[in-house]
């Protein structure tokens, strides 16, 4: 009995242990495709959905990703592999499957001026030798950057040439010349720069240009006196040297508690200006006066009518008289405006006006 | 606030000289101490030297009004006239018009003033011409500009306009808030 058991224990015992470490070889109706560069493997084979069914549905899905990358696994360790500090490594080849990337692939940087003028003209570039043999040195150096052969910055000795002045340093003058090259390319590349982002190219201060207007130049010298810490405040003017034109002006008032009398007196020199800028006659002020004066005229001889007719307000007529004199005294363009007599032409003459100030 | 500069300054005298003429000298030149004009938040201030002095400890953002406001300039530099320059305009006008008892209500309602309401005009009264508008009892009710001569007002009918109303004093209830 005991024997037995001993015999039983064991064996199930070894069948814990075989279910526990599953099989390394996974059988598979048809093979799995591999892209082991990727670490990918597809299964094509079809999923029973009575065996999903049935099974625990959780179950089944782990066992078959565990079936699955047993067999990834095994490619794997058909690669050749190498020991790297106590780790097993093994070489991946290169991906089969393409994959996506994740964002749209960089445009094309826009060409230079250079390279568009280039292109137009067909121009195309040589690929130049990097060694040149140099003659002083009697050995190969670089074209190009330190130790290079043929360098004319270490040159000790310069031809002045006949055109030239005697006394100009020939080689400080290269030195400048070299400055001045570096300096209009790195212009030149802010300026492609410029271009390829559609910025507007910055052109503030001398920019380079084979001929410059005196206006540029004028503008560049203001430019250049304003761009000191101080904005230009303690620059020095030249003798001649005018204003810079086309400035901002700046507003200006006057002090709230100033001078008060100035201010006094400054407002009636202006209005002073403002009367005498008034015309001193006034048409529409003469004819309206003009106009009155008819009216009266006509009431006055109205009165005189009917007095003549009933033979009555006597008083009436005399008062009529009397306020014709007084606008005869205020009208200077009419003389004797208030005597009957002399009344009686300019008052057919008025008459006819009359009609038209009154349109208008 | 500043004082105004001679542009404005300008604008502002040929307005007022439409009410009151060459007499913005008794404004400008007065017996009785030193008065200016300042500008602030586009208006223009009438105040003594003594009122200014003491509105310079009022910082600019919190100073609502000082002295009297004459009006204010528009975003296009125009210069218009508030009610409250009536004080100031009223004695030296030179062209008045009264209104009947009848039509003052309608004026202070902010209506033109129709002939049928026209009580007086002052003689020699040209068209456009600013005028200052009294009631019958000589009460300063408002200003406006003619819009007839004193002539064409005598034969005009009853209903058309005699005086464009420009202000009047019933502002100062409709219009409280935007007044200064």
């Amino acid at each position: 009995m005991a024997a037995c058991s001993v015999e039983q224990l064991l064996a199930k015992a070894e069948q814990e242990e075989a279910e526990k470490l599953k099989s390394v070889s996974v059988h598979k109706e048809l093979d799995l495709d591999f892209d082991v560069g990727n670490l990918l493997a597809c299964d094509k084979n079809r999923v029973e959905s009575r065996d999903f069914r049935q099974q625990k549905k959780e179950d089944f899905l782990r066992s078959l990703a565990r079936d699955n990358t047993q067999l990834l696994i095994n490619e794997l360790w058909k690669l050749p592999t190498e020991k790297v500090e106590e780790a097993i490594v093994a070489k991946l080849p290169d991906a089969t499957t393409p994959l996506p990337r994740e964002k749209p692939p960089p445009k094309p940087r826009p060409p230079t001026k250079w390279e568009q003028f280039a292109k137009l003209k067909g121009i195309q570039k040589k690929k130049k030798t990097n060694l040149v043999w140099d003659e002083n040195a009697k050995e190969w150096k670089r074209r190009w950057g330190y130790k290079r052969a043929n360098d004319d910055t270490k040159e000790w000795l310069i031809e002045v040439p006949e055109t030239s002045d005697p006394n100009e340093d020939q080689f400080s003058k290269r030195v400048k010349a070299k400055k001045e090259r570096v300096a209009k390319n790195e212009l030149n590349r802010l300026r492609n720069i410029a271009r390829a982002q559609k910025v507007k190219v910055p052109g503030v201060g001398l920019t380079p240009k084979a001929q410059q207007s005196k206006d540029e130049l004028s503008r560049a010298v203001s430019v250049a006196k304003t761009s000191t810490a101080s904005m230009g405040r303690f620059q020095d003017r030249l003798p001649k040297e005018k204003a810079p034109k086309n400035t901002g002006k700046k507003r200006k008032f006057e002090p709230l508690i100033g001078d008060f009398s100035n201010e006094k007196q400054r407002q009636l020199e202006l209005l002073k200006v403002l009367d005498s800028k008034k015309p001193k006659l006034d048409v529409t002020k003469a004819v309206n006066k003009q106009m009155r004066e008819d009216d009266r005229e006509e009431a006055a001889a109205k009165h005189k009518k009917g007095a003549g007719k009933k033979g009555r307000k006597g008083n009436m007529q005399g008062k009529g008289r009397g306020k014709g004199g007084k606008g005869g005294k205020g009208g200077k363009g009419r003389p004797g405006g208030g005597k009957p007599g002399g009344g009686r032409p300019g008052g057919g003459g008025g008459g006819k006006k009359k009609g038209k100030p009154g349109k208008h | 606030m500043r004082p105004l500069t001679e542009e404005e300054t300008k604008t502002m005298f040929e307005k007022l000289s439409k009410y009151i003429g060459e007499n913005i000298k008794l404004l400008v030149d007065r017996p009785d101490g030193t008065y200016c004009f300042r500008l602030h938040n586009d208006r223009v201030y009438y105040m003594s030297e003594k009122i200014l002095k003491l509105a310079t400890n009022i910082s600019r953002d919190k100073l609502m009004s000082v002295g009297t406001c004459f009006g204010k300039f528009t975003k296009t530099k125009k210069f218009r006239l508030h009610i409250t320059a009536l004080d100031f305009l009223a004695p030296y006008a030179k062209f008045k018009v009264w209104v009947k008892p009848g039509a003052e209500q309608s004026f202070l309602y902010g209506n033109h003033v129709l002939k049928s309401g026209l009580g007086r005009i002052t003689e020699n009264t040209m068209q456009y011409q600013g005028v200052v508008v009294y009631s019958m009892a000589d009460v300063p009710l408002g200003f406006g500009v003619a819009a007839k001569t004193t002539q064409e007002c005598r034969r005009v009918d009853p209903m058309s306009i005699v005086v464009f109303h420009q202000a009047d004093v019933g502002e100062f209830i409709r219009n409280e808030d935007a007044l200064t």
